[in-house]
């Protein structure tokens, strides 16, 4: 796992870093598998992921954090809490009970969608996505557009981990992503 | 032997309302997301015992039971869904929901926090986080990566699956497991043997809201069930 280079690293980062488990050949083969679920089997490194978030987002008037169903559901709501904010899942179809806005995004092969109920996003709040991961980016802009069409101002995309190598950032049209370390 | 007990719970009452729920739409206040019905509770008149931390406890499940909504036929007729997605909108009433189910598991030696997916792994990990336990998500069949434990349970027509990473709970690790709802209690039963089968004690399972009328406690093998609302 490299963690960033050529920028100030938390002394938090390594022991984070250490604690994500790789699964080869997962879900498919050729694909290496960036696995948090033993970060959060690490009560240090957990705390210190959701922390290094806190510390960045509060303060900057942020009232609505949106994770993206599931793995965003683990990382966003501790961030929520500790600022103050909203928490609002984002989630695959049929999910969310009432009235819903959906978004349809590209896959490697046919296509996904995301939702997010009516009403939970008033225009003109701040709001930040949270997943566990960017790759494609495809998750995100879908996120990112339920968001907008809502009326809300996305001010960045928060997640732990980047695969930069899938070019997430440019299919961002311009909105941040933070992220805590890449994988080659 | 835990004694974890606090003095009330909050029941909350619903009727089905007479009234069809309002349509709603982007340009409405949020407000009126809150409540499709406007359900009336009370809390059990035991209020003569009140001092001030059970007023305390009284304010707070007055304020979290009051901020989830029910939503009439989903999925299916007949059903009155529970959405706490509501709640989770009032950023007081999310604290107030996890700081009592913190206080009840804060400094028991509580090793391990289970969540149920996908609404387990909201309320979960602020509370594996808070007590400095792990917290181990317990999912849908093929969603996670490597070495996993399975274990089937039954639905109205047919089973599905639940799993857990093997490694993730040793013997000994005292467990408590989070969903945001119990109905059935299928899904916190099957949550229950994945682990004490890795050799867990299962301390409690904790979680928002009860269907009491579903007898989910039953499922439970006589393991404690704390809830913070009962929906009746």
């Amino acid at each position: 796992m490299a963690v960033r280079e050529g920028k100030e690293q938390d002394p938090r980062i390594p022991r984070i870093a250490s604690s994500i488990r790789v699964v080869p050949d997962f879900p498919k083969k050729g694909i290496m598998f960036q696995d948090i679920t033993t970060l959060l089997l690490d009560p240090k490194a957990f705390k210190d992921t959701v922390d290094l978030f806190v510390e960045r987002y509060t303060g900057r008037d942020i009232s609505v954090v949106a994770g993206v169903e599931a793995r965003g559901f683990i990382f966003g709501p501790p961030i929520a809490l500790a600022i103050g904010a909203k928490f609002v899942p984002l989630r695959k179809p049929k999910k969310l009970p009432g009235e819903v806005i959906s978004e349809n995004y590209v896959l490697e092969y046919g296509t996904d969608c995301l939702e997010m109920h009516v009403g939970a996003v008033q225009p003109g709040e701040r709001a930040l996505v949270v997943d566990d991961l960017v790759a494609t980016g495809g998750t995100l802009c879908a996120a990112i557009s339920l968001l907008e069409r809502a009326g809300a101002e996305v001010v960045e995309c928060a997640c732990v981990i980047e695969l930069p190598e899938l070019k997430g950032r440019e299919r961002l049209n311009g909105k941040y992503i933070y992220i805590l370390m890449e994988s080659h | 032997m835990l004694s974890l007990s606090f003095p009330r719970e909050a029941h909350l009452i619903r009727s089905p309302s007479p009234l069809l729920p309002q349509p709603l739409s982007t340009s409405r206040p949020s407000p009126s997301l809150l409540c499709l019905h406007k359900p009336p509770f009370r809390l059990p008149s035991i209020r003569s015992m009140a001092s001030e931390e059970g007023a305390d406890q009284d304010h707070r499940l007055e304020r979290i039971a009051s901020t989830i909504r029910v939503i009439p036929d989903f999925p299916k007729p007949g059903i009155l869904f529970q959405d706490i997605t509501t709640m989770l909108l009032k950023p007081e009433a999310f604290r107030d929901t996890i700081d009592m189910l913190v206080e009840r598991y804060r400094d028991k030696g509580i090793s391990v926090v289970a969540g149920v997916e996908a609404r387990g792994f909201i309320f979960g990990p602020p509370i594996a986080l808070a007590i400095g336990a792990k917290f181990v998500p317990l999912r849908k069949p093929n969603k996670l990566p490597g070495e996993v434990i399975s274990e089937e349970y039954s639905l109205e027509y047919g089973t599905d699956k639940m799993e857990m990473h093997v490694g993730a709970v040793q013997a000994g690790d005292r467990a408590v497991v989070v969903d945001d709802l119990i109905a059935t209690g299928g899904t916190l039963a099957a949550a229950m043997r994945l682990l004490e089968r890795v050799g867990a004690e299962v301390v409690e399972c904790a979680c928002v809201i009860e269907l009491p009328e579903l007898k989910g406690r039953e499922k439970l093998d006589g393991r404690p069930l704390f809830v913070l609302v009962k929906a009746v």
